[in-house]
């Protein structure tokens, strides 16, 4: 069993672990989502029809609407949230998410994480040290 | 973090339990950005309309009470808190109900009733009410070097980009806290050095059609990432319309919060003031290719009846509901076509008096002020045309539509009036 850590900068502390669902694009906010379930329902996303609930959620970067922040919330609401937000560059948007969605935020690690974690890999996240363990999927 | 007085006040409770909840959302927002004081912001576009459905909020806050929604939503905080007045100049931005057409928009009167709820608080604490993701054209217009706190992605390009005013992308609830405190972090847009270009990009195609700068940003958008762009090898410089898309359909497909245009835009009067004479990261080109790559990704319908045109995203300018007027003048649209134009209660208040929205009517079309083709109650199996690259990107997950046209104004009117799309890229 193949064992990685990254180290990154926390933006939000907590624990938790979980399967990764990891898209190397920008990661909207409004109109990516079916706020029922959970599952991915943008058209051209390399993430579309997968489901981020439960999982932990790795993307580059924020995109799309201003109003990010608010439907990521409405998943934490409805109880079909990520567990744990992985993010390469951090920009207003994910930072704002840092700040309201209540679970493990990292950014700004020492290798790219859309590249080093890959989708079904199990993921535990440190959000109070910035650490990343990755158990690499067999 | 180093925090001035008035805002250790604010962070102590001394100001109130608003401020302070404002506050201590503002100063973990910082912390996540990595931002390290904060800066007076005169001017907050606030989107507290960008609502979910009624049915989510609802299970989120039964009571629907607005000071509930605003402390339970956009203060993030399980805390009531009331807040007395904004301390800086505040607008509303999109995504409000037009009151007077509940039955074509998702949620109908219980929608309508939610968004006035939420138009009243705003008044209530002193908030000037546009309704538009077009905050620019109802007379909010920030100066050059003026630090800002704007949300609605399209507004925020057009702010940084063409007013040379300084703002990041602000989300509801980080704008909400700006205008309760009158702080936002420094950080990102605020420092020029940030605002200098790193990517350029030679425009090797004429860039004739307000559709042409559609396909620019959109394909730039997905190129890009937190980067911005410079254009250059533009020959005819681009008008309201033009800037209005550019600024729309680079953020909608990606994450573009600012650009420049050589020999355009104010911060931008040379390709050498633009990059601050930095080395340039990247060289790209947007050619013919490109172009027509771009159109693929907004054009994916696989019908030619069109069910329903939306037009106005951002909010239609007084020259397009002027053209669209013209072309609409004495004609039919097709019986089985819905035609719905969204701007601003500024723009729709002057075509009104007009006697445009009345030609548009008689056509068979519906002018909407506030609203937003998101909003609109459409059906997935309906075929749906615009001339906006912004609303293909999103009305697939607003409504489940999964046939989509996107071509010139010219395209989507002759559509309206045929049934037909014939559009193509020229």
């Amino acid at each position: 069993m193949k064992k990685v850590i990254l180290k990154g900068r926390a933006m939000h502390g907590g624990i938790a672990e979980g399967e990764a669902v990891v898209t190397k694009e920008g990661l909207g906010g409004m109109s990516v989502f079916d706020m029922n379930t959970g599952r991915v329902v943008e058209i051209g996303s390399d993430i579309n029809g997968q489901n981020v609930k439960g999982k932990i959620l790795v993307f580059k970067c924020g995109k799309g609407s201003s109003s990010w922040v608010l439907w990521h919330q409405v998943l934490r609401f409805m109880a079909v949230s990520p567990k744990a937000y992985i993010v390469k560059e951090c920009n207003p948007q994910t930072a704002l998410g840092a700040a309201v969605l209540r679970c493990p935020f990292i950014t700004e690690f020492d290798d790219d994480p859309t590249q080093v974690i890959s989708t079904g890999d199990w993921v535990k996240v440190n959000g109070d040290k910035g650490v990343v363990e990755i158990i690499k999927k067999e | 973090m180093k925090l001035s007085s008035d805002e250790r006040l604010m962070i102590d409770g001394k100001a109130g339990p608003a401020k302070q909840k404002a506050m201590e959302l503002l100063v973990r927002y910082a912390q996540a950005l990595d931002a390290t004081s904060f800066v007076n912001c005169t001017n907050v576009t606030l989107i507290l309309g960008a609502l979910p459905d009624p049915e989510y909020i609802q299970k989120i806050v039964p009571s629907l009470d607005a000071d509930e929604i605003a402390s339970k939503i956009f203060l993030a905080s399980d805390d009531i808190v009331k807040v007395d007045r904004v301390a800086t100049f505040t607008s509303t931005n999109a995504y409000f109900y037009d009151q007077a057409f509940p039955n074509v928009q998702r949620g109908g009167k219980e929608a309508c009733d939610l968004s006035k709820k939420i138009e009243d608080y705003c008044k209530r604490i002193g908030i000037v009410h546009l309704a538009t993701c077009t905050p620019y054209q109802s007379g909010n217009i920030p100066i050059k070097g003026e630090h800002c706190a704007w949300t609605e992605s399209s507004a925020i390009a057009f702010c940084n980009s063409v007013l040379g005013a300084r703002t990041n992308i602000e989300g509801p609830h980080s704008s909400f806290a700006s205008c309760i405190t009158g702080k936002t972090p420094l950080h990102g847009m605020h420092l020029g050095s940030n605002r200098l270009a790193k990517v350029v990009v030679n425009v090797e195609v004429e860039m004739s059609t307000i559709f042409d700068w559609n396909l620019l940003g959109y394909y730039m958008g997905k190129q890009v990432g937190l980067e911005v762009p410079a254009y250059t090898g533009i020959k005819v410089p681009p008008d309201l319309n033009m800037l209005m898309a550019l600024c729309s359909s680079g953020i909608a497909s990606g994450s573009i919060v600012m650009f420049h245009i050589v020999g355009v835009t104010p911060e931008a009067p040379t390709l050498e003031i633009a990059t601050g004479n930095a080395k340039v990261a990247k060289m790209m080109k947007y050619g013919y290719s490109e172009r027509r790559m771009a159109y693929q990704m907004v054009n994916f319908s696989k019908k030619d009846d069109v069910d329903v045109v939306v037009l106005g995203c951002p909010h239609y300018s007084l020259e397009r509901l002027s053209t669209v007027t013209r072309m609409l003048e004495g004609k039919k649209i097709h019986q089985n076509v819905a035609l719905y134009i969204t701007t601003c209660r500024t723009n729709k208040s002057i075509v009104d008096r007009l006697g445009y929205t009345e030609i548009i009517r008689r056509a068979g079309g519906i002018v909407l002020e506030d609203s937003c083709g998101n909003i609109l109650d459409l059906k997935p199996f309906q075929v749906f045309a615009t001339d906006s690259a912004k609303l293909v990107r999103y009305i697939p997950g607003m409504t489940g539509i999964q046939n989509i046209w996107c071509g010139t104004t010219e395209d989507c009117i002759e559509a309206a009036i045929s049934g037909k799309w014939r559009g193509d890229m020229k």
